[in-house]
C-alpha cells in the first residue's frame, strides 16, 4: 500500500454522505507558474500590481462573453439537489468542495460587483469583496474542481461547476495567478508538440520498437506510421500513449485495427497531442492554438480523416469544440465525421463483422468499465444520444468473456470521475487526488468483493495515470487499470497471425 | 377614493414596471450573450425538438432535481405546482370576463395554496436541518422564503377566515388598466398580502428568482447535441479568428 501523509478515505459498502468539515482542504493548491511558463501563453507572469479591478474588469469581460457563467451565476437557488454530487466533496468533507459551495467563491465576488442587491446589502445576499484572502480561497478550490460536470447533471437548471471553474481560473491566469502543471504543459505543445515534450525521433523510435514487439508477438508486421504524407487517416492520441503502461498496450491495439481494417493511416510529430489543456485553464484562445496544430497536420499530411485515440478531456474538445475551433473540416471526406473516436471506429469494423477475436485471451481477467467523465457528460460517440455508453461496452463484451457493470449510480452520466481530471493530474495535488478517487475506487471495490472483478478498463489518459497512481492508496494494483483497446490487442486474431491456430478457433466458435 | 387607495395604487404601477423591465431587460442580456461552445450536458437531443422536450420536462417535472435528491423534489415541486394553481385561480382579478376553465380551476387553486405553503415549510425545514444545505444558505435566502410563506398564509387567512370583498379588489385592478383610482377594501390581510405581493416583484428581477427565465437560457439543457454536423461559432470568435489570420 502507498504512504499517505495524510488520511485515505475508508472504503464502505454502501455511499455515505459526509457531514461537512469546513476548511478542512484549504490547504491544497498545486505549484504556482513561473514567470517563463506564463508568457507563452500570453499571460503576466507574477500578481499584477492593481490585480483587483483587473480580474474585475476580466469577470465582466467573461461575463459578456459566456453565456453560461451570466446565466448561472444568478440562476442559483440553493436547492441543494448538488451538495452531495461531487466527489471531492464525498472524499475531503470540505463544503467548499460541495458544487455550489464552489461556485459560490465566485458569486460572492459576482454578486458584490455587478448586481445591485450585492452592492447595497452585500450581508444579505453573501457578497463579499474581492479580497487577497478570497482569492487564495479561489486558487486552492478552483483546482480541486477536475471540471467533470457531475453537478450539471443534478442541477435543476443544468448549471455546470465546470464553466466557472473555468472561468475562475482564466481571470486568475489574466492577473498572473496561472498553475504551472497545465501552463508549462501548454508550452510544451506549443514548442515540441505534445504534452511529455516528446520530440520526433523520440516518436519515431517507440513507434519502431512497437512494430518489433508486434511483429515478435505475432508474426504480423503491423505499422505504426509517423508523419507518412498522403495516409488515409491521422490518428491524434494523448501522448502517454507512447510510452507509459496501460497507455501504449491502448495503441498497439490501435494499429492492429487499422492493420485488419487495411487502411492507410499515420501519427504525426506536429499534433502528437491529443488532450487539450487549454480547456482546463478556460482559455479559448490557447486552447483554439493547441486545436490548430490538428488542422495544421491533416493539412499538410493530406488525410482524408481524423480519428481521436483514448482520451477522455481531449474527446470532449475533439468532439464537442473541435469543428469550433480549427474547422470547417470540408477538406476532409464527407462520408465521415470529423472527427471518430477509435472506439466509433473499432466498433463499426466490428459491426461490419471485419474483426475476428478470440476472447479466451482475456480469460484471465474479470472487467469492469469507467465511464471517463467527459466522454460521459461532455460528448457523444455513434450516431445516438447514449452512444458514449454502449459502444465503448460493446467492444469489451465482444472482446472478453468476463464483464460486470459496477453500481447504475455510479456509472454512465452519473459517473464518478477518477479525480484527476481538469488539470489536477500532478503530483502536489496527492491529497486531493487520492480522496477524490474514492467514490470510483469504492464502487470499484464493491465489484470486486461481489463479482470478483479484477481489471478496470477505461478510455482516458488521465484516468488511467490517475489510477495507476491512486489505487495503491487504496490496496489495490496499478494494473488493474488497463486500456480498453488492450483488451481489443489482446484477443484480436490477425490475418495470418502465427498462433492463430485451429484450436482457438473452434472455442471461438463455440463462445 | 383614500389615501392608501393611492398608495396602493401606485406601488402597483412601480412594482409592475420594476418586474416587467427588469425582466425584460435580464432576458435581453441572456439573449444577447453568445455561448461559445457547444456544452450541453449529454446524453443530449440530437434536435430542436428534442431540445424543447427535454427543457418541457425541466419546467413541468423538474427532472434534473428529481434524480438528484427526492426530498427537495417533492417540496419544491409541491410548492411551484401550488404556486401555479393560485397563479391561475388569481387570474381572475385580471381577466375580464372570467372564462369558463378560469372558473372551473377556482377550487383547486384553495388547495394549490395549501400545498403551497406545506411545500415552503419543506423547504425551510431542509434550510435548516440539513448541515450542507444550511452551509449555503445566505439570510435572503431566508428571507424569500419568508416573504413567499407571509403571502400564502395572508392569503389563505382572507381565504378561510377574515373574507374581503373580492369584488372590490378586481375592480380596484381593473381600474389600474385605465388608469383610474377605485376603492381597495381596507382589510388588514389583504393590505398585508397585497404588500408583499409587491415587495416580491420589485425583488424578482434581482435575486435568485431569476431562476425562471434562467432555466430556459442555461447552455448545457437549450444546446442541440450537433456540434460535428454543424460548426458553432461565437460572433467574437469570429472575429478573433479573422483578427488573426490577418496577421
Ligand atoms: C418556469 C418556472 C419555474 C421553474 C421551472 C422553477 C423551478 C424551480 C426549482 C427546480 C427549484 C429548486 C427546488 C426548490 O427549492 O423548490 C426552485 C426553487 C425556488 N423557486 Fe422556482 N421555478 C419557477 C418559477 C418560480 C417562480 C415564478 C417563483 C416565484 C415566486 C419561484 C420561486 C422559487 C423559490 C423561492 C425557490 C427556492 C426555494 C428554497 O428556498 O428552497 N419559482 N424553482
Ligand atoms: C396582485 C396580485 C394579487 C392579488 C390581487 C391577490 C389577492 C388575493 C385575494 C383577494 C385573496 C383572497 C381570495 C378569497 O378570499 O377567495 C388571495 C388569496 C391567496 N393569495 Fe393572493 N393575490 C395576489 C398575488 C398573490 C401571489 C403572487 C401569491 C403567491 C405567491 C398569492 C397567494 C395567495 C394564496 C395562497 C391565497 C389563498 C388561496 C386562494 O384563495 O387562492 N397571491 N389573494
Ligand atoms: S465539475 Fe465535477 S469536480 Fe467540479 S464541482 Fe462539479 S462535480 Fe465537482
Ligand atoms: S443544484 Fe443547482 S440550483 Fe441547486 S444548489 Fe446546486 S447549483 Fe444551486
Amino acid at each position: 500500500m502507498a504512504k499517505a501523509d495524510f488520511q485515505v478515505p475508508e472504503l464502505k459498502q454502501y455511499a455515505e454522505i459526509p457531514t461537512i468539515e469546513p476548511g478542512v482542504m484549504a490547504h491544497s493548491a498545486p505549484f504556482k507558474s513561473k514567470e517563463e511558463f506564463q508568457g507563452a501563453l500570453g499571460f503576466p507572469g507574477t500578481l499584477v500590481d492593481d490585480w483587483q479591478p483587473k480580474a474585475i474588469a476580466k469577470m465582466g469581460d467573461l461575463l459578456s462573453r459566456y453565456r453560461s457563467l451570466r446565466v448561472y451565476m444568478d440562476s442559483c437557488v440553493k436547492c441543494g439537489s448538488c451538495t452531495d454530487k461531487c466527489h471531492y466533496y464525498l472524499g475531503t468533507k470540505d463544503p467548499k468542495n460541495m458544487p455550489v459551495g464552489r461556485q459560490d467563491l465566485m458569486r460572492k465576488v459576482y454578486r458584490r460587483y455587478f448586481t445591485l442587491a450585492g452592492r447595497f446589502f452585500p450581508k444579505l445576499v453573501g457578497a463579499e469583496d474581492f479580497t487577497e484572502e478570497v482569492l487564495d480561497d479561489w486558487y486552492s478550490y478552483f483546482h480541486q474542481c477536475s471540471q467533470c460536470r457531475r453537478c450539471s447533471v443534478f442541477c435543476p437548471y443544468g448549471i455546470d461547476t465546470a464553466e466557472i471553474s473555468m472561468a475562475a481560473r482564466e481571470i486568475m491566469d489574466s492577473i498572473g495567478v496561472g498553475q504551472k502543471y497545465c501552463n508549462e504543459i501548454i508550452g510544451k505543445v506549443y514548442k515540441i508538440g505534445n504534452n511529455l515534450g516528446l520530440p520526433g525521433p523520440a516518436l519515431a523510435d517507440t513507434l519502431e520498437g512497437l512494430e518489433e514487439d508486434v511483429f515478435d508477438d505475432t508474426g504480423v508486421e503491423v505499422k505504426y506510421p509517423l508523419d507518412q504524407e498522403g495516409a488515409e487517416i491521422l490518428l491524434v492520441t494523448p501522448s502517454a500513449d507512447f510510452f507509459a503502461e496501460p497507455h501504449v498496450d491502448g495503441l498497439i491495439g490501435y494499429g492492429k485495427v487499422f492493420h485488419e481494417a487495411g487502411v492507410s493511416w499515420t501519427l504525426s510529430t506536429h499534433a502528437s497531442e491529443a488532450a487539450n489543456f487549454g480547456m482546463f485553464i478556460g482559455s479559448y484562445e490557447n486552447m483554439r492554438r493547441v486545436a490548430m496544430r490538428i488542422r495544421e497536420a491533416a493539412i499538410k499530411l493530406k488525410v482524408k480523416r481524423i480519428v481521436f485515440g483514448e482520451c477522455g478531456h481531449a474527446w470532449r474538445v475533439a468532439y464537442s469544440f473541435l469543428n469550433t475551433l480549427a474547422g470547417p473540416w470540408d477538406f476532409l471526406d464527407p462520408r465521415y465525421p470529423v472527427p471518430q473516436h477509435i472506439c466509433e471506429f473499432t466498433y463499426g469494423l466490428i459491426q461490419e463483422g471485419k474483426l475476428r477475436f478470440d476472447k479466451t485471451q482475456n480469460d484471465d481477467m474479470v472487467l469492469t468499465y469507467h465511464d471517463s467523465c467527459n466522454v460521459a457528460r461532455a460528448s457523444r460517440m455513434g450516431d445516438r444520444p447514449g452512444g458514449q455508453f454502449d459502444i465503448p461496452r460493446a467492444i469489451i463484451r465482444a472482446t472478453c468473456n468476463h464483464f460486470y457493470d459496477m453500481d447504475e449510480e455510479t456509472i454512465r452520466d452519473r459517473t464518478f470521475c477518477c479525480g484527476g481530471g481538469g488539470g489536477l493530474l500532478t503530483d502536489d495535488l496527492m491529497e486531493i487526488r487520492v480522496k477524490g478517487a474514492q467514490p470510483r475506487v469504492e464502487a470499484l471495490n464493491n465489484v470486486m468483493q461481489e463479482k470478483g472483478v479484477t481489471h478496470m478498463a477505461a478510455i482516458c489518459a488521465i484516468c488511467k495515470s490517475q489510477f495507476t497512481k491512486v489505487l495503491p492508496y487504496y490496496g489495490m494494483e496499478m494494473d488493474q487499470i488497463v486500456s480498453v483497446h488492450q483488451l481489443v490487442s489482446n484477443a484480436l486474431v490477425l490475418t495470418g497471425q502465427a498462433d492463430d491456430d485451429e484450436e482457438d478457433t473452434v472455442e471461438d466458435e463455440a463462445a | 377614493m383614500s389615501f392608501l387607495s393611492s398608495v396602493y395604487a401606485y406601488l402597483y404601477y412601480f412594482a409592475a414596471f420594476v418586474l416587467i423591465a427588469g425582466l425584460i431587460a435580464k432576458i435581453v442580456q441572456y439573449a444577447r450573450t453568445p455561448a461559445p461552445l457547444k456544452i450541453p450536458t449529454t446524453p443530449a437531443p440530437t434536435t430542436r425538438s428534442g431540445v424543447a422536450f427535454r427543457i418541457t420536462r425541466e419546467v413541468v417535472f423538474f427532472e434534473s432535481l428529481f434524480r438528484g435528491n427526492k426530498w427537495i423534489w417533492i417540496f419544491g415541486w409541491m410548492f411551484h405546482f401550488g404556486l401555479f394553481l393560485v397563479t391561475l385561480r388569481h387570474l381572475r382579478y385580471f381577466v375580464d370576463p372570467v372564462p369558463a376553465p378560469l372558473q372551473f380551476i377556482q377550487p383547486f387553486g384553495v388547495y394549490g395554496g395549501i400545498a403551497m405553503v406545506i411545500g415552503l415549510a419543506g423547504l425551510w425545514a431542509r434550510r435548516l436541518l440539513v448541515d450542507r444545505v444550511r452551509y449555503i444558505t445566505s439570510l435572503s435566502d431566508h428571507l424569500i422564503l419568508g416573504l413567499l410563506v407571509a403571502i400564502g398564509l395572508s392569503g389563505l387567512m382572507m381565504r378561510f377566515v377574515l373574507h374581503t370583498d373580492v369584488v372590490r379588489v378586481k375592480e380596484f385592478f381593473q381600474g389600474l388598466y385605465v388608469g383610474q383610482i377605485n376603492q381597495l377594501p381596507a382589510d388588514p390581510f389583504l393590505l398585508l398580502h397585497l404588500f408583499l405581493v409587491a415587495a416580491l416583484m420589485i425583488i424578482f428581477p434581482y435575486s435568485k428568482l431569476l431562476h425562471m427565465p434562467g432555466l430556459f437560457f442555461s447552455p448545457t439543457r437549450n444546446q442541440v447535441d450537433n456540434p460535428r454536423e454543424k460548426r458553432h461559432i461565437a460572433p467574437w470568435a469570429q472575429r478573433m479568428e479573422q483578427e488573426q489570420e490577418a496577421q
